[in-house]
């Protein structure tokens, strides 16, 4: 178990440490890539079964015990995060063989990508509040070469507003991190749920305002999101997929973090905000979407509203809500890799992301337009897909929390989002293919065509899977969500039975 | 010493959000820099300052004499120093980049990513 926690940290860095060894070799570091985020996802999946039947299961690097050293923890919630990253990193690892350019995987593409899924993880186990900072850094740097990576005008606009939003982000991470250490004196997470449960000062609810402006800028939540769709389309859209199914996800996963572990004393004030925030963020963010008219930012504004709907759990704390937002956190991260996934497949068939450019791609490739059709529908929420049953439970925990208003923006958002997919749908595949010439496009080969279909066709199985079998992956959903809700068990898993804590 | 250290953070704070919002990305870059140092001094005068008392145990002693200062903030910020320099290294290279790409170093000219062609 043990060995299970710290492996999604050293697989990635494995992979990255060998890419870079075998510079000269670009068909090397492919397999690499490949087969280190595969081992990503398998490593994920039995550290999930492991604390499915053992408990949240905690480690102490270097045997320093617990409130001083660092700790890595993984509750359900870490461990369901780990799975889909690795599979994101599985998916897009295939993907990226047949349309990463060679200039980019000769500056080091793969490495980068590996530190990425790296940092991620690292984010997800990390049991201490500095570590976190650390992680976050880590997947910042990488993610700051990958998307300048090829050094496109495009690419550097986008990256300067990113950089910087994410740049004052940490600044503000740094400081409530200090601010917290000088009113607490201890950075472990469990420490410091027992300390701020037992003494909150007149400090606390500004710490918890700024980690909320921290994480909000990470996680691009109302109103803090403008970098996300000004960035996101501007990287090759391997790259894209891999930001919009991981990062903000990384921002939700500490906000929903500390948010129950750490400032759960003043609901009433914290968590209503929250809830304000989300109505806000799914609102700005669809109708952001609707007035846009190019492939890739249409589903960056999505990711902005989407945000929204998994904060709504968290913004209304009840064990039905947070499982729905885990549910919804599941369920989102594979459909939208997936939707960027197949906005690069179009771009390779008809060399343009914008909506006026495109169309025929359904008589070109009905199979593509079918596999587009699945995550789009399940983005929307159309039973029996996964998105239909991450709203349900979203929406049944509002009406039971008497929030009518939240819900009904949540429907009208449902709806919206719903009409976005179907313009995408009516530009992209079903209209006839536009009268202008499109550049000529060096033609496709069969192996690189799979490459990118079948990482397309996977994940659409999955949500499709997902949705299928609701049931069983809600009841994990909720028992993730019963052990946010309930500290002592995680507290328990880092500080050992006698929580009673040193004082200094 | 506190009070001359809130002094200085506010100041730094103030004037790294003052160089942010200008529109020069040259100027953007050093208000993220003061930003990150306003953030480690921070770090450093929250966790208490206490002069002349380090944390190391007398040979006479097994325990540390209470009033002593707290090395973990140290550490923390030298950790933070190092990443902070690598990013901002990083953001420098970028700045250059984007001078020679796109030709200016006025935020307002870079908006071709937000544009509805």
């Amino acid at each position: 178990m043990k060995t299970l926690l710290v492996l999604p940290i050293l697989i990635p860095l494995g992979t990255a440490v060998a890419c870079l060894l075998i510079r000269k070799s670009l068909r090397t570091q492919r397999a690499l890539a490949v087969a280190g985020s595969g081992a990503l996802f398998v490593a994920g999946l039995a550290l999930l079964a492991g604390v499915w039947r053992g408990g949240i299961a905690a480690v102490q690097i270097g045997q320093w015990p617990a409130p001083f050293g660092i700790t890595l923890v993984s509750d359900l919630f870490s461990a369901i995060m780990v799975v889909l990253a690795g599979l994101v990193g599985f998916a897009v690892a295939v993907y990226s063989l047949g349309t990463m350019d060679h200039a980019r995987e000769r500056f080091g593409y793969h490495p980068l990508f590996s530190i990425l899924l790296m940092g991620v993880c690292g984010a997800f186990l990390t049991g201490d509040l500095f570590n976190l900072y650390v992680w976050f850094e880590v997947m910042l740097i990488a993610s700051f070469v990958l998307l300048v990576l090829g050094g496109e005008r495009e690419q550097i606009e986008g990256a300067i507003k990113y950089v910087t939003l994410n740049l004052l982000s940490s600044a503000l991470f740094l400081a409530a991190v200090g601010l917290l250490y000088g009113t607490t004196g201890t950075l472990n997470m469990a420490d410091l749920s027992l300390q701020l449960s037992q003494q909150s000062t007149d400090l606390t609810p500004a710490l918890a305002m700024l980690f909320l402006l921290a994480f909000g800028i990470k996680a691009a939540i109302f109103p803090l999101f403008f970098w996300l769709p000004a960035s996101y389309h501007t990287a090759p859209v391997a790259v894209s997929a891999v930001f919009a199914g991981l990062l903000t996800k990384v921002g939700v996963y500490s906000l929903i973090r500390v948010f129950t572990l750490l400032f759960a004393q003043d609901p009433g004030f914290t968590h209503k905000l929250i809830l304000v925030l989300s109505g806000l963020t799914m609102l700005t963010g669809v109708l952001g979407a609707v007035a846009q008219s190019e492939f890739r930012r249409i589903l960056s504004f999505h990711i902005v509203s989407q945000i929204g709907f998994m904060i709504l759990g968290l913004g209304l704390l009840t064990p039905l809500a947070l499982a729905g937002s885990i549910f919804y956190i599941a369920h989102h991260i594979i459909v939208k890799t997936n939707l960027f996934l197949v906005s690069g497949a179009v771009h390779r068939l008809r060399g343009s992301y914008e909506l006026k450019k495109l169309g025929g791609v359904y008589r070109a490739s009905p199979w593509l337009a079918a596999l587009f059709l699945v995550p789009a529908m399940s983005l929307a929420g159309l039973p029996p897909l996964s998105g239909f049953f991450a709203k349900l439970s979203l929406v049944m925990a509002g009406l039971n929390a008497a929030q009518h208003l939240i819900v009904a923006v949540a429907l009208l958002v449902g709806i919206l989002t719903l009409f976005s997919m179907t313009k995408i749908w009516a530009e992209v595949f079903w209209k006839p293919a536009s009268q202008s010439p499109v550049e000529s496009r060096p033609p496709l080969r069969p192996p690189q065509w799979m490459s990118m279909v079948a990482p397309i066709a996977v994940l659409a199985v999955i949500t499709v899977a997902i949705g299928l079998l609701a049931e069983p992956i809600f009841l994990l959903a909720a028992r993730a969500a019963e052990q946010l809700l309930h500290p002592a068990e995680y507290i328990e898993a880092v500080l050992g039975k006698t929580s009673c804590v040193p004082s200094y | 010493m506190h009070v001359v250290l809130a002094v200085v953070i506010g100041g730094l704070y103030a004037a790294g959000i003052y160089l942010m919002l200008r529109r020069s990305i040259v100027k953007l870059i050093i208000g993220l820099a003061l930003l990150s140092n306003a953030a480690n001094l921070l770090i450093f005068t929250a966790a208490g300052l206490r002069r002349g008392r380090p944390p190391l145990v007398p040979e006479d002693a097994s325990v540390l004499a209470t009033p002593y200062a707290d090395p973990l903030p140290q550490a923390l910020i030298l950790t933070a120093i190092v990443i902070g320099f690598g990013v901002l290294a990083f953001a420098v290279v970028l700045v250059h980049l984007a001078w020679q790409t796109v030709g200016t170093d006025d935020l307002d000219r870079m908006n071709t990513t937000d544009r509805q062609p």
